[in-house]
């Protein structure tokens, strides 16, 4: 579904992706780890074109992501993102953070588009945060509309950077969930994190990623249980001395 | 040895009844000193030999009962223009603001149009552009252009404002933070939607506290229209002045003005005070 062929990415003359090679079919879930400044966040910014890379080329079901086929908003709405910073719209109340891709850019009609953002919110049980503003919702909350917002154009991939690195430790779980629902619906993911727990439950593949290269890709219980490459290993090690893991 | 924990938690601690010492006494030495030291004040200027003199002056009440009612309707025009400047410096500095904050390079020559902007008007005085614009537009006598000196000294007063409000509306629209605009682009809102819908609400929210300060400055700047020959309230007082050479109606165009300028410098304090326990709220 997502091709990613050599991509390659310099932030002034930082080599931040190193000719990324990466493969994610229809209803799997990717996820990338590895240290900060690995480039696992930059490349998946290069993925909806919020950074565009310098070499290498992105396919989404083989059509390369900078084709004018999309338009100025088909990519957009076919690959949705969540931030770890949530990124709320603070004006807007939940709702009309939801309906504002749909009515702006898809150009549905306010009551079409709230009623299909009254049926997602209800998915996950989140329909009495309909008339909410960010600031009045805890972290966990606003994450989760977040991940709402992302899903109200109905894309085909789902991007998480690093959704629960804000969060307090207990508002994690409720995250998860909401991501563990996507997957059982078969939700495509390309997910950046730091929560090994979430890589290990959710992924169908885990990418270690270090200083801009994929050293290492393989299922989670093979990457956590017999990581191959040397700095894999050191990486692992060195959460487990930090009691991450 | 550390003592068994009582089966329930101890009773709050008892509030201590009404004390008048506490509740009182601030405010009364308060009082007693504001009553001292203005009574000082008044003492001594009503005891200066010159007292009289100046008070025939400024604050003759026979003169200020004269005047006021060619000074009031002059300071309705003060109004209107202010008003009317109000809307327009909003509706301009806005524009001018999106344009210099545009991204993409096609957007380069308008953006250094809005540059070189603020760069000439606010290098120039106010007075100056009243006077070059409500004398010397005029005077040329184009045919289709309004004649009068109060539209012209007026724009002049709506471009060079202009300038100021910009800056400040743009640095509203740089405070928003950089994940925002990320979210509305990812979300697939172009340039132009991201500004409207994601940036410029929370931009002009950020910044109310400065325009309220600006707009509380121009109400009384309007008056500088009064050296084209626009009979707003100074120009009237002048002209009082200048049959009686008494100033006392200078004094009422003063008081009109404080009438005018203190609600909305109050209002403006109201505005920032709850913007700021507004931030507060969020950090928390």
């Amino acid at each position: 579904m997502i091709e990613i062929d050599g991509l390659t990415k310099y932030f002034g003359d930082n080599l931040v992706l190193d000719r990324v090679d990466l493969q994610v079919a229809r209803h799997e879930v990717v996820c990338l780890i590895g240290a900060s400044g690995s480039g696992k966040s930059t490349l998946l910014r290069c993925v909806n074109r919020l950074v565009e890379p310098d070499w290498g080329e992105i396919r989404l079901d083989g059509v390369p992501v900078s084709d004018a086929s999309f338009g100025k908003t088909g990519l957009q709405r076919r690959i949705g993102i969540v931030f770890q910073a949530y990124n709320l719209f603070p004006h807007m109340n939940v709702l009309d953070n939801i309906t504002l891709a749909p009515r702006k850019v898809h150009g549905q009609s306010r009551v079409e588009a709230n009623e299909q953002a009254m049926e997602i919110l209800a998915l996950f049980g989140m329909e009495r945060f309909a008339k909410a503003y960010p600031e009045q919702l805890s972290g966990g909350q606003q994450q989760r509309v977040a991940v709402v917002r992302a899903l109200a154009g109905e894309p085909d991939v789902l991007l998480l950077d690093e959704i629960t690195a804000a969060l307090d430790p207990e508002l994690v779980g409720d995250v998860m969930a909401v991501i563990r629902g996507l997957k059982d619906r078969g939700m495509t993911m390309v997910i950046v994190t730091h929560e090994m727990g979430f890589a290990r439950d959710l992924a169908d593949r885990v990418c270690f990623l270090d200083a801009g290269r994929i050293a290492e890709h393989a299922p989670p219980k093979d990457l956590f249980g017999a990581p191959e490459h040397p700095r894999t290993r050191q990486f692992l090690q060195r959460l487990l001395d930090g009691g991450r893991l | 040895m550390i003592p068994d924990t009582p089966k329930t938690p101890p009773p709050p601690p008892r509030r201590r009844g009404f004390d008048w010492r506490t509740a009182m006494v601030p405010g009364l030495i308060s009082a007693g000193s504001i009553v001292v030291m203005f009574g000082a004040l008044a003492w001594l200027v009503a005891t200066n030999p010159n007292w009289p003199r100046i008070q025939a002056q400024f604050f003759n009440l026979d003169h200020m009962i004269a005047a006021a009612p060619k000074v009031a309707t002059g300071f309705l025009i003060n109004m209107q223009v202010w008003l009317i400047a109000v809307v327009a410096i909003g509706v301009w500095a806005l524009l001018l603001a999106v344009i210099r904050s545009l991204r993409g390079p096609w957007f380069a020559p308008f953006r250094l149009m809005v540059v070189l902007y603020i760069d000439l008007f606010r290098g120039l005085p106010v007075l100056l552009l009243v006077i070059l614009f409500g004398f010397g537009i005029p005077a040329l006598r184009i045919p289709g252009l309004p004649n009068s000196g109060l539209f012209w000294g007026g724009f002049a007063m709506v471009l060079s404002y202009s300038a100021y409000v910009c800056e400040i509306y743009r640095s509203g629209i740089d405070a928003v933070h950089e994940g925002q605009r990320a979210a509305a682009h990812a979300l697939g809102l172009n340039e132009w939607q991201v500004m409207i819908h994601a940036i410029l609400p929370q931009a002009i929210r950020n910044v109310l506290p400065s325009l309220m300060n600006i707009i509380v400055a121009l109400q009384k700047d309007v008056a500088l229209l009064s050296v084209i020959g626009v009979r707003d309230a100074v120009r009237e007082a002048q002209i009082y002045t200048a049959g009686t050479f008494n100033y006392s109606s200078l004094v009422v165009a003063a008081l009109l003005f404080l009438l005018a300028t203190i609600p909305m410098a109050r209002l403006a304090d109201w505005i920032t005070r709850r913007d700021r326990e507004r931030r507060l709220q969020v950090t928390e």
